[in-house]
């Protein structure tokens, strides 16, 4: 079957979106998740709770709000203009900004757990042993929390290719642009080409269930299986 | 010196202690479970955030809440051995003991590379993973580790707790090289009353987060007042120097200040200085030496205190013996029938006497 410009354009455009919120989320929600899991702040649950939000609120709402603040009278829109970047909303950068607070959660819940399940022990060793905290960071409580980080990054990437409700939102439906893989499915399903949406459909889950399948095999841990570790 | 006047509360538990310890040899802090003693261990390292006072190690201030100093442990050069073997799982046996190594100033080593493989014996194991070590392996590992940070100070938190008598055993005598071997100050938390006669030469007694006593490790064990008079393995520690061997019984001779003893063992250098224990239990006496006795250690003493045993049929006796203490554990009956009383000569009846370093 041949797939026509549009189609790769918007396959083109949903991998770079998830590949750059992929890599946003884990410079992100890894900092975001050690101050989760180990910070002092009374802040810290009304954080996780905000964080934690998408999950349970429809993505139109989110995209809603979204739009709204980016737009023309919205204070994010205020501020991207004033530094000379235009409107974020109906541009692609405005559906990484989407996707990265759509996607939060299911990044920043894996690795706060991996940085919970390891306790103080280790940082405690690393101390002992003159790291400063920012050494014990990386040397230690990174390394410890490389399987939840791997389930975060996974998590990330696949629900951001899925992604459609806040794209639909805050980018619109525009070729080359917004248009994104999801939302060429819808496209040519509204329009009953029914084949060109096969396709597609079947790609994105092939490439989806290969992606969570790469990144599982690069683990270890849920390599080996339990009872050997 | 140590000094270390703090506080620390913590889920209903309070440690209060003010304590000037020495800054070198090994210092036994001991208490039963839930005494705080690793939480005092812990406190010196810096690891309880929470607590407060004032620490200093020699002329250097490691925490003073009245300046609002507190230096976090990275920076105190202490090493830290923890109860269970916390190696980092992810390292070889090898990165491990660099991790800190790597982190440590040239200036600021102090035991070297080899020297540390060789006096915890780790040679062999380099290569393997932390999963792959028994349990005293794996705490082996982690002394040299912590010997390579370069510490100026080392905090061993029950080491052995976690181990079967036979590991024990295995890593005690590392841990007694280590002493003679090493200038560095030791401080050794445990509730092993063995493991602290073997090893220390002062001893802190903490109970519910106080402090009880803190001395030499002789004169403290041969107090009556404390607790540890009244477990049921008390007893005395007696530094002995070897003192000849008579081959014809096989027995080894040793001598203290005040006596001698004769032990059923290898010959033990002429000189060398050791260290004996003798349980209160093992100790019977006489009003005059019994030659009729199968008893081979026989001392003449004097009774320099009484006092009442938590057993109400028996009585702890303190003698001295020529300048040594001993402790007897008698029945109050045979105290009376002897009428044994502060000032009485009497003769103790050894009936053991253990070898311990």
């Amino acid at each position: 079957m041949m797939l026509a410009d549009d189609d790769w354009s918007a396959i083109r455009l949903s991998l770079a979106l998830a590949a750059s919120s992929t890599l946003i989320l884990l410079a992100l929600g890894t900092p975001l998740a050690w101050w989760l899991a180990r910070g002092r702040s009374r802040w810290r649950l009304a954080v996780a709770a905000l964080v934690t939000l998408p999950v349970v609120l429809p993505p139109t709402v989110l995209g809603f709000y979204l739009l709204v603040a980016l737009g023309p009278d919205g204070p994010l829109g205020h501020l991207t203009e004033r530094l000379g970047l235009g409107l974020l909303s109906f541009h692609f950068s405005g559906l990484v900004l989407g996707s990265v607070l759509y996607s939060m959660p299911f990044v920043v819940q894996p690795i706060r757990n991996a940085f919970l399940a390891m306790g103080d022990r280790p940082l405690e060793v690393a101390a002992c042993l003159r790291a400063t905290p920012l050494d014990a960071f990386f040397s230690v409580a990174l390394p410890l929390a490389r399987p939840g980080i791997v389930t975060g990054a996974a998590l990330g990437c696949a629900h951001t290719l899925g992604e459609f409700g806040v794209v639909l939102m805050i980018g619109g439906n525009i070729p080359g642009a917004t248009r994104v893989l999801s939302m060429q499915i819808y496209n040519h399903v509204e329009a009953l080409e029914y084949a060109p949406a096969h396709g597609l459909a079947a790609g994105l889950l092939v490439v989806s269930f290969l992606v969570l399948l790469l990144l599982y095999r690069l683990d270890p841990q849920s390599r080996a299986g339990p009872g050997n570790r | 010196m140590i000094g270390a006047r703090v506080e620390l509360h913590k889920a209903g538990f309070a440690l209060q202690v003010d304590l000037a310890l020495p800054a070198s040899g090994v210092t036994a802090i001991y208490g039963p479970s839930g005494s705080g003693k690793t939480l005092l261990l812990r406190t010196l390292a810096g690891l309880e955030r929470h607590a407060s006072g004032r620490i200093a190690f020699g002329d250097e201030l490691w925490q003073d809440d009245q300046r609002r100093l507190f230096v976090p442990t990275h920076r105190r050069g202490v090493g830290y051995v923890f109860q269970e073997p916390s190696l980092l799982a992810q390292h070889s046996v090898r990165r491990n003991l660099e991790f800190g190594l790597l982190r440590t100033p040239a200036q600021e080593r102090t035991v070297g590379w080899d020297q540390a493989v060789e006096l915890l014996g780790v040679g062999p194991l380099l290569e393997r993973s932390p999963a792959a070590l028994s349990g005293g392996e794996r705490q082996r590992v982690a002394i040299a580790r912590a010997l390579l940070a370069g510490p100026r100070l080392l905090l061993l938190d029950e080491p052995l707790a976690a181990l079967d008598l036979a590991r024990r055993e295995e890593i005690l005598p590392y841990l007694a090289r280590l002493q003679r071997e090493l200038a560095l100050p030791l401080l050794y938390v445990s509730h092993q009353i063995e493991e602290v006669a073997a090893l220390a030469e002062h001893l802190v007694l903490l109970e519910r987060g106080r402090v009880l006593a803190a001395g030499a490790l002789v004169p403290t064990l041969a107090r009556l007042d404390l607790p540890t008079a009244q477990e049921e393995h008390a007893g005395v520690v007696i530094e002995a120097r070897g003192d000849g061997y008579d081959p014809q019984f096989a027995l080894a001779r040793l001598s203290f200040a005040g006596g001698s003893f004769e032990l059923a063992r290898a010959p033990i250098a002429l000189h060398a200085p050791v260290r004996i224990r003798v349980q209160a239990r093992d100790v019977s006496l006489a009003l005059s030496a019994h030659t009729d006795s199968s008893i081979l250690n026989r001392v003449e003493a004097t009774v320099v205190q009484l006092q009442a045993a938590a057993n109400p049929a028996n009585v702890l006796v303190r003698l001295d013996v020529g300048g040594t203490a001993l402790l007897a554990r008698i029945t109050r009956r045979s105290q009376q029938q002897l009428g044994i009383a502060v000032g009485s000569r009497v003769w103790a009846q050894v009936k053991s006497v253990a070898l311990i370093a």
